[in-house]
């Protein structure tokens, strides 16, 4: 079973966190990132764009309408995402708990959230 | 007219219907909680189990009862599961693969036997208090498939109406199933952290059927007997010092359920209890629990409220209380649960140990934190501490504001009670 990993930030507060203070949390992420690239449940990783970077559209009267922003308006965002292959949510949330977003970045939102999910079969 | 022979087979009969019914109440949760295991799915092992059971009203008088009746049940739910899958099958291609592949996974004895079919029970449990499932779907769905209760009597216990509860209870399973939230006793490394979200739901529902006494009081004692039964379920299949802790705190607690209410439902506090009417052997049982946990030296903030609860139980009165103990362990639960509530508790038990004046001190700092201003406990301790320094003024002033923020009934008939107590005495 798949299961897509959405890892979550406070935009705000994370772009307000002081240089040094960055750096000692982004260093702290290598250990993580490392551990959970060899658990060997990995298939896709991606990190994203600031918020400020981001378009939606939505229907509108039948036709698509572009707005700016993320279609949430929340102070929480999503800033990287991984999907995993595991047998169960048990070992799914067992991986995902390798992730920096699961031990650091209490104060700037951090958190993991887990998501079965499927591929759609390509024909 | 009845021959002979036939009346005794009437009687035979009637002798297996109660020897099923025994073995329904006794079993059918042992027999539910393998089928789920075995058919990986509730709804189609609710089914069987009630198809097993026909089964059995069917054949059992006729054939005799099997040596091992549960696994007889198991056995035969499963079969009916196969032959509900296959006539599916006809409408829906995909179920033709899973009916396939469940009769080539042969049973073989090791499904049935005794330890399989208690580990099963525990795997329920354990998928039932799933933290991926909400704390009221958790408490439902461990009501419903663990306890046996109906869909009706939680509601009605948790003040829902049947069909909000039904709908619950069907989620939580679509979760179960579509998230794929595995029917397994986590791991070594796993274990705390899940054992406390099974422990949770089972205080839960003993709290609500302990403190929400307001309403159908008989109802709600139920469900705190049905959490001590659980309870004691997890200490057999699982015996961790915190398990034993909260079975020991339920006991000590329900000890008190006569003594805590008056004849007409009015709240009597601890100090002012019957103690002659505490339930001495559930305070026996518990006081044991309570040393066994804390032995192990791995215990946690259940064995430790089980040990101020029976450091209440073992005193003669209130003044004969051994407060210094208390005190104590509310500063080792402190440390290992730091929360301003225990902070409250553990300064009214300074105040019975020391005086009101230090207590109320502690109180007030709490207070001024601003971190239980809205919680009426803190404002009744106060208050409470305020009168037995007879400061009449600011007894009353506390009182009141306890008064704005109480809910339940008995507590607020409790709280207009010592109002009207101060007024008389002016």
């Amino acid at each position: 079973m798949k299961y897509l990993c959405l890892a979550y930030y406070n935009e705000k507060q994370f772009g307000a966190l002081p240089k040094a203070e960055l750096d000692t949390l982004v260093s702290q992420c290598h250990a993580h990132d490392e551990e959970l690239r060899n658990s060997g449940h990995m298939m896709l990783v991606g990190s994203l764009a600031p918020t400020a970077s981001t378009a939606s559209v939505r229907p509108q009267n039948g036709k698509p309408v572009v707005t700016d922003g993320p279609y949430a308006e929340t102070k929480e965002q999503v800033g990287a995402f991984f999907i995993i292959d595991a047998k169960d949510l048990n070992e799914a949330i067992r991986i995902a708990s390798m992730h920096p977003a699961a031990h650091l970045g209490e104060h700037v939102g951090w958190g993991i959230e887990v998501r079965p999910m499927e591929f759609f079969q390509q024909t | 007219m009845h021959e002979p022979g036939e009346q005794q087979a009437n009687r035979q009969t009637t002798h297996m219907r109660d020897a099923i019914d025994d073995i329904y109440r006794t079993s059918s949760r042992r027999v539910l909680a393998t089928l789920i295991r075995l058919l990986g799915d509730f709804d189609l092992a609710e089914e069987a189990l009630h198809e097993a059971f026909r089964a059995a009203l069917e054949q059992w008088p006729r054939d005799g009862m099997p040596d091992n009746p549960t696994a007889w049940l198991v056995s035969a739910g499963r079969f009916k599961a196969i032959d509900t899958i296959r006539r599916r099958a006809r409408f829906d291609s995909t179920l033709a693969t899973l009916a396939e592949q469940l009769e080539q996974s042969t049973m073989n004895t090791a499904d049935t036997d005794e330890q399989t079919i208690e580990d099963d029970r525990l795997r329920l449990i354990f998928t039932c208090c799933h933290p991926a499932l909400a704390t009221d779907a958790q408490v439902a769905l461990t009501l419903r498939e663990v306890c046996d209760l109906t869909t009706e009597a939680i509601a009605h216990a948790f003040l829902t109406r049947p069909p909000t509860l039904a709908q619950r209870i069907v989620r939580a399973k679509a979760k179960v199933r579509d998230a794929r939230i595995p029917y397994r006793v986590p791991g070594q490394s796993e274990l705390p952290a899940r054992l406390d979200a099974v422990l949770r739901v089972i205080y839960l529902v003993f709290n609500e059927g302990y403190s929400a006494s307001s309403g159908e009081t008989h109802t709600r004692a139920d469900l705190s007997g049905e959490a001590i039964r659980l309870g004691r379920l997890l200490v057999a299949l699982l015996p961790e010092p915190e398990a034993i802790g909260l079975l020991a705190l339920m006991l000590l607690h329900e000890s008190r359920r006569e003594a805590r209410t008056s004849a007409t439902g009015d709240l009597i506090v601890l100090e002012e209890q019957d103690r002659t009417r505490w339930n001495r052997d559930y305070i026996k049982e518990g006081t044991q629990l309570v040393e066994q946990a804390l032995a192990s030296r791995r215990f946690g903030p259940y064995t430790l409220q089980a040990a101020i609860s029976a450091v209440h139980a073992e005193a003669p009165s209130a003044a004969a209380t051994d407060w210094s103990q208390i005190v104590g362990l509310y500063d080792v639960l402190m440390r290992v649960i730091p929360s301003p509530i225990i902070e409250l508790n553990r300064a009214v038990a300074i105040a019975m140990r020391y005086s009101p004046q230090t207590g109320l001190t502690l109180i007030d700092a709490i207070l001024a934190r601003g971190d239980l201003n809205d919680y009426h406990l803190a404002h009744a301790a106060r208050a409470d501490l305020h009168r037995r320094l007879g400061q009449q003024e600011q007894a009353r002033h506390a009182y009141q504001r306890a008064l704005e923020l109480a809910l339940q009934a008995p507590e607020r008939r409790f709280l207009q009670q010592r109002l009207s107590e101060m007024s008389n005495e002016n």
